[in-house]
């Protein structure tokens, strides 16, 4: 067990998440993403789309473009980079985290991480498909979705420290109690303080709801994938060191 | 570090853990990186923009929506 070994398996779990989520998001996210687009034309936009961007200057991109390798790249890159932070972070807690074991640590972090990266952001700033949202606003609804991330993941590393510390006078149900209910105290009292964003306007709501599943299920499949590769890869990972710590016990012993 | 009563299996081996000093260089390298490369798909050209254009919000378009970032 060390960084380089875990990173090395981080970036293959990220590899194989990017893929996974590449093909997920295709089929099950592309299809209301064209229809959104679709939406997005018939109306008149602040923002650059195909026409727009020739008259700003800049380079277009087909959508056939956009939905293979634009997307591919997008999950790649982002995949590669989830995958190797998420084992670094493993890295830190394997044996730290109780009597848990190095494969236990391991998917207890990627679990915590899309909970707290992931899914409550989401649940107060979901993902909106093309044509809702104003191009005026994007700063400020950029600073307030990284700002509740940051929140989120600040409050999940300071719970479960907060748990260890208190399964050491309470034990591990009292500890994990304690962790859960600080973090989402945390993040409750952040959603209600941070505004709230609607720029739905007339957009219809089958559609968005259909992006926003299918947006939920593409991160779903990201940080599953992170988790059920990496986990396994940490798993034999350790079960090799300690069979050749067991040999080599057993050599000296002799 | 005291142990508390529940914790079971007497006499199981501990599990190593990696010494924090090794792992900080590790982390702070890979954690740059990991945090540009992630600015740079999913937010880069929007609020902010380096380099100014759109070429790479265009190019990652699907992906940010996707992934849940605010695009535009």
């Amino acid at each position: 067990m060390n960084a380089r070994a875990l990173l090395i398996r981080g970036l293959i779990a990220g590899l194989v998440a990017g893929v996974a989520t590449f093909v997920v998001a295709y089929a099950v996210g592309e299809p209301h993403i064209d229809t959104a687009v679709s939406i997005e034309d018939g109306q008149p936009h602040t923002h650059s789309h195909d026409e727009a961007v020739e008259e700003e200057g800049g380079i277009e991109v087909s959508r056939d473009n956009q939905k293979t390798w634009g997307l591919l790249t997008g999950t790649l890159t982002v995949g590669l980079a989830l995958g190797g932070i998420v084992a670094l972070v493993a890295a830190s807690t394997i044996g730290r985290l109780g009597s848990l074991a190095p494969s236990q640590s391991t998917a207890l972090v990627a679990l915590l991480g899309f909970v707290a990266f992931v899914l409550v952001p989401f649940l107060k700033y979901p993902g909106n498909p093309p044509a809702v949202g104003s191009g005026e606003t994007i700063g400020d609804r950029a600073a307030l979705y990284f700002g509740f991330v940051l929140v989120s993941v600040l409050a999940a590393v300071a719970s479960t420290y907060g748990a260890l510390k208190v399964r050491e006078r309470l034990g591990t149900y009292g500890g994990v109690v304690a962790g859960i209910a600080a973090y989402l105290a945390v993040v409750v009292v952040a959603g209600q303080l941070f505004v709230t964003v609607n720029e739905v306007g007339a957009f219809p709501a089958d559609t968005l709801w259909f992006f926003r599943r299918a947006s939920l299920i593409t991160l779903a499949t990201m940080w599953g994938v992170i988790g059920v590769v990496l986990t396994g890869l940490v798993s034999r990972l350790y079960a090799a060191q300690t069979a050749e710590a067991e040999r080599r016990q057993l050599a000296a012993g002799l | 570090m005291s142990q508390p009563a529940a914790l079971p299996v007497p006499g199981a081996a501990s599990v190593p853990t990696i010494p924090l000093r090794e792992l900080a260089p590790w982390a702070l390298f890979y954690g740059l990186l990991g945090v540009l490369v992630i600015f740079f798909v999913t937010a880069d050209q929007g609020a902010v923009s380096i380099p100014s254009g759109t070429a790479l919000h265009e190019w990652v378009h699907d992906g940010r929506h996707l992934l849940g970032y605010p695009c535009h």
